[in-house]
């Protein structure tokens, strides 16, 4: 429900370990508001959420302790350069990362030189990259929510997103995304919701 | 690992780098910061000016004429707390810690005033000069300030969560905020008014204290609550 419209109902999944759900659907049919129910951002009118087999409302943070979501917004600050950016996010999940490691994971994102320049000078695609980055570290989490990661980034970068997510998979991890694009993610198990406007 | 008790052990981490965090980013905005802290300075300035240099006057006015100014100022920085975190979705990560937002919201409020909140207690004693306040007046509105601005901060904090995506936020939080602001203001001035006549101002620092205690136990948990709506 949002506001006084019903978005979408009568809707059951379960995303066994290794296995991906790709939401697709229109702009407005509810693909974020069904992913930010997932990470308990947004309560569900009825119907419940379960991780392990338990309601993660009652979870409540052990649930979050396993879980990352990026968001439409990438949660990147103007002011902060994208390694300042990087190394707070992770610090906000309690990881102590080696200045070394940020530098190299802010390369392998193609942000090689840029790294202490401010976000703002950055392009969307770039801050993108940035907000990215922070999965090449969260691998023990096993729950990966993303919206639409691949808006704004090119060939390359969607290349890296999808071997992260084969990566995060072959850990027996899980990942539900969103995106407009056909993601091609051959070689690993892809359930699809398609959800209607 | 079990990440419940890695999360639990990093709980000190997280709560710094909140704090580092913030306080990284109000010295890349400098301007923001320095404009409320001007704002202090120039209202509390203008009051000598414009009533005359007539020192029982002055001494008289000064306790309110500071205090409501630092109301003001702390007022005016309010809108830099939440708003840009939850604009860029900082505030979004922030709901979804393994750490409770509670502490976490603690987190932002402690920076918030030590860059708005400490620079008001330093230099009020010597804005206090310009009001002829004796020594003893002076020393009661410093320490007056040092235990009434986190309780600004502290409330404010909640105004400034619950106006978290409304158009015309800053207007809204003035109304929402100024009145829950009154008591620190009577005893806040009143500790100074009684300092300055020579009377004990053990009790008005007591009360600043209970309410600095109050607000430090409920104004987090009820911003975190603000923030929880405001992020659905």
């Amino acid at each position: 429900m949002r506001g006084q419209r019903r978005l979408f109902g009568d809707l059951n999944f379960r995303v066994p370990p290794g296995e991906a759900l790709w939401v697709s659907g229109p702009n407005g049919s509810g693909k974020t508001s069904l992913l930010r129910m997932l990470c308990t951002l947004l309560a569900p009118e009825a119907g419940e959420v379960r991780w392990r087999g338990r309601p993660v409302r009652s979870l409540g943070e052990a649930y979050r302790a396993e879980l990352v979501y990026l968001g439409h917004a990438p949660a990147v600050k103007d002011d902060l350069s994208g390694l300042e950016n990087l190394r707070f996010a992770l610090a906000q999940e309690g990881r102590r990362v080696s200045e070394a490691a940020l530098v190299d994971a802010l390369r392998s994102f193609g942000l090689a030189g840029r790294e202490d320049l401010p976000a703002r000078v950055l392009s969307q695609g770039q801050r993108r990259r940035v907000s990215l980055a922070r999965l090449l570290f969260c691998g023990d989490r096993p729950l990966w929510i993303l919206d639409e990661p691949l808006t704004a980034l090119d060939a390359q970068a969607v290349e890296l997103v999808r071997a992260l997510i084969s990566g995060h998979l072959g850990r027996d991890g899980l990942v539900v995304l969103t995106s407009h694009q056909e993601v091609d993610l051959s070689g690993v198990k892809v359930q699809q919701l398609r959800m209607v406007g | 690992m079990n990440p419940a008790h890695e999360g639990r052990a990093g709980l000190a981490a997280v709560f710094v780098s909140v704090v580092q965090r913030d306080l990284l980013l109000a010295v890349r905005r400098r301007a923001d910061v320095l404009t409320s802290f001007f704002f202090f300075i120039i209202v509390v300035s203008l009051f000598p000016l414009g009533v005359g240099p007539e020192p029982n006057t002055l001494r008289e006015i000064a306790p309110g004429v500071v205090w409501v100014a630092a109301l003001l100022a702390s007022m005016l920085a309010l809108q830099r707390l939440l708003a840009s975190d939850y604009a860029d979705g900082t505030l979004e990560q922030l709901a979804l810690s393994a750490q409770p937002l509670t502490l976490l919201v603690l987190a932002k409020i402690l920076a918030h005033w030590l860059v708005t909140g400490i620079p008001l207690v330093l230099i009020a004693p010597l804005l206090g000069l310009q009001f002829d306040l004796p020594v003893e007046g002076l020393v009661a509105m410093t320490a007056g300030l040092l235990l009434g601005t986190p309780v600004l901060s502290l409330v404010g904090a909640i105004g400034a969560a619950l106006t978290l995506g409304v158009r015309g936020a800053g207007g809204l939080v003035a109304l929402l905020v100024l009145p829950l602001y009154i008591p620190v203001l009577i005893f806040g001035a009143g500790a100074v008014s009684a300092a300055v006549s020579g009377q004990s101002v053990e009790g008005h620092m007591s009360l600043l204290a209970a309410f600095l205690l109050f607000s430090l136990a409920a104004a987090p948990w009820a911003s975190a609550a603000a923030i929880r709506i405001a992020v659905e």
